[in-house]
């Protein structure tokens, strides 16, 4: 029994009580932003939103929308699937996007590739330069392993059952789960294929600024990057803003940027061409 | 009878032999303990590779899982080969190649066309032989994943370049796997003709599984 709460009336007055409150990590509703860039509309702002250490978040996105992600305390890792918001059978593929762009490391000018020959997001600001496509993310053995426990209901959850929640919430399934980016968490590739972890931590407030190429449904995560070498489980957390922005136009220079880009835009260009 | 070279060092009994033909899929259930080998008969010619758990196939290999759990991109004699939910699915217990690749991906139509142009869209790819093989269980596009190539070559250089060069494979090299639970592997004999994979003649491979 709790005390005064026993008709439904009161645990009505209880429950809208809370009403108001405001918490470091919570999604902003109407989305507000007081650091919009300049000629940014605050009415064309989408989504204003922070996830907290171990969280997840995920959007759908309309083409042209601009996704700015920022570590505010420098220790956010913001692990990434896209998928094809009308046909999620066509999602990011890591392979895809480093061999077609002949590199392995992300930073601006960079596209995320899909599987279908398209372009799904491409990268125009990095303040960051440490990112990851090669390690995917933690699973719940590996976080089992390193921090006693990786349960979604746990103090450690674990990024793959991060992204199979935030999936789930498009009707998306395991099968669906597919290898994801990291950002804001880098590696280094050895001479001798030897992966070096770059996790810093890095100073606070370093941003990165995405533009969906496609209509397109993000999840994102906010775990320990699976090779974290430190003993204890370090996040901080992770701002997600988003606004309305033009299709990409002929001119753009990331479009045009290499010829095997070019070819990525102008098969997006011929998806919607209907 | 005289002993087929081929099958030397093999852990047990031959219990399946076969050539499967250049450009063409391959899938085989290999239960746990047996053991894979795969002959590179010709010499460089690049062996796409997908491995699904027998038991619940969307549990699957995953790329990412296996480099992250041995730190390395490469994949040599005692490479495990992970699934998505991390657990050990085949092991690497012999090659006679340095490394093998895991970062590449398969050739797809699609991902044709940006390498190389839009003259080769109607082009044989792997993903056309995953999908094809895959279909015939009832699995399809949401269960392709990156993949590995054996026998091809991928080097990462200091700023981060990277690409298919020419081969470190030579005719009759090997890798042996051995299935550690029971496991669905999917081929594709790469028919992949724009870049240096198969040496530009894509060639047949030799699967033997002994138990």
């Amino acid at each position: 029994m709790t005390g005064g709460l026993a008709n439904p009336l009161a645990a009505r007055d209880h429950a809208r009580a809370m009403a108001g409150t405001v918490v470091d990590a919570m999604p902003v509703l109407p989305p507000v932003a007081a650091d919009l860039p300049a000629g940014v509309e605050p009415g064309d702002l989408l989504w204003e939103e922070t996830v907290a250490p171990g969280g997840y978040a995920t959007r759908r996105l309309v083409r042209g929308s601009r996704v700015r992600l920022i570590d505010l305390a420098g220790d956010a890792c913001a692990s990434m699937l896209i998928y094809n918001a009308e046909m999620p059978t066509e999602r990011l593929n890591v392979a895809d996007t480093v061999k077609v762009q002949w590199n392995g490391y992300l930073g601006a000018g960079k596209l995320l590739l899909s599987d279908m020959g398209r372009v799904m997001m491409s990268i125009l600001e990095d303040g960051a330069a440490t990112h990851d496509v090669f390690c995917g993310t933690s699973n719940a053995a590996t976080n089992e392993a390193k921090y006693g426990e990786g349960r979604n209901s746990g103090a450690f959850p674990n990024g793959r059952d991060r992204l199979l929640l935030g999936s789930a919430k498009h009707g998306l399934q395991r099968r669906d789960v597919h290898p994801c980016v990291n950002l804001f968490k880098g590696t280094r590739i050895e001479a001798d294929g030897a992966i070096t972890p770059l996790v810093g931590p890095f100073e606070a407030g370093r941003e990165i600024v995405l533009r969906a190429e496609m209509d397109v449904i993000v999840v994102l995560a906010n775990c320990s990057h699976v090779l974290d070498p430190r003993d204890d489980w370090q996040v901080s957390p992770l701002r997600i803003s988003a606004w309305r922005g033009p299709v990409t136009d002929q001119d753009d220079p990331v479009r045009c940027a290499t010829p095997e880009g070019l070819r990525a835009f102008e098969n997006v260009e011929d998806y919607y061409r209907r | 009878m005289t002993a087929d070279p081929a099958t030397g060092g093999l852990p047990g009994a031959v219990v399946h032999d076969e050539i499967v033909p250049a450009r063409a899929p391959w899938l085989h259930h290999i239960a746990a303990g047996q053991t894979l080998r795969i002959i590179d008969v010709e010499g460089n010619q690049a062996v796409d590779f997908l491995l699904y758990a027998d038991a619940d196939d969307a549990e699957r290999y995953s790329s990412q899982d296996t480099v992250a759990a041995q730190g390395n991109l490469f994949l040599r004699q005692g490479s495990v080969l992970r699934s998505n939910e991390g657990r050990a699915m085949m092991t690497i217990t012999g090659t006679s190649v340095a490394y093998h690749d895991t970062i590449g991906g398969a050739c797809s139509c699609e991902s044709n066309t940006l390498r190389y142009g839009h003259h080769t869209k109607a082009q044989h790819a792997c993903v056309e032989n995953f999908l094809e093989a895959n279909l015939s269980e009832g699995r399809g596009k949401r269960d392709m994943v990156p993949n590995i190539n054996f026998f091809m070559n991928v080097p990462v250089e200091e700023d981060g370049s990277l690409g298919i060069v020419d081969g470190i494979s030579a005719p009759g090299l090997t890798v042996d796997l051995r299935a550690d639970m029971d496991v669905v592997v999917v081929v594709s004999n790469c028919p992949q003709i724009n870049n240096p994979c198969n040496a530009f003649n894509p060639t047949p491979v030799r699967m033997i599984v002994a138990a």
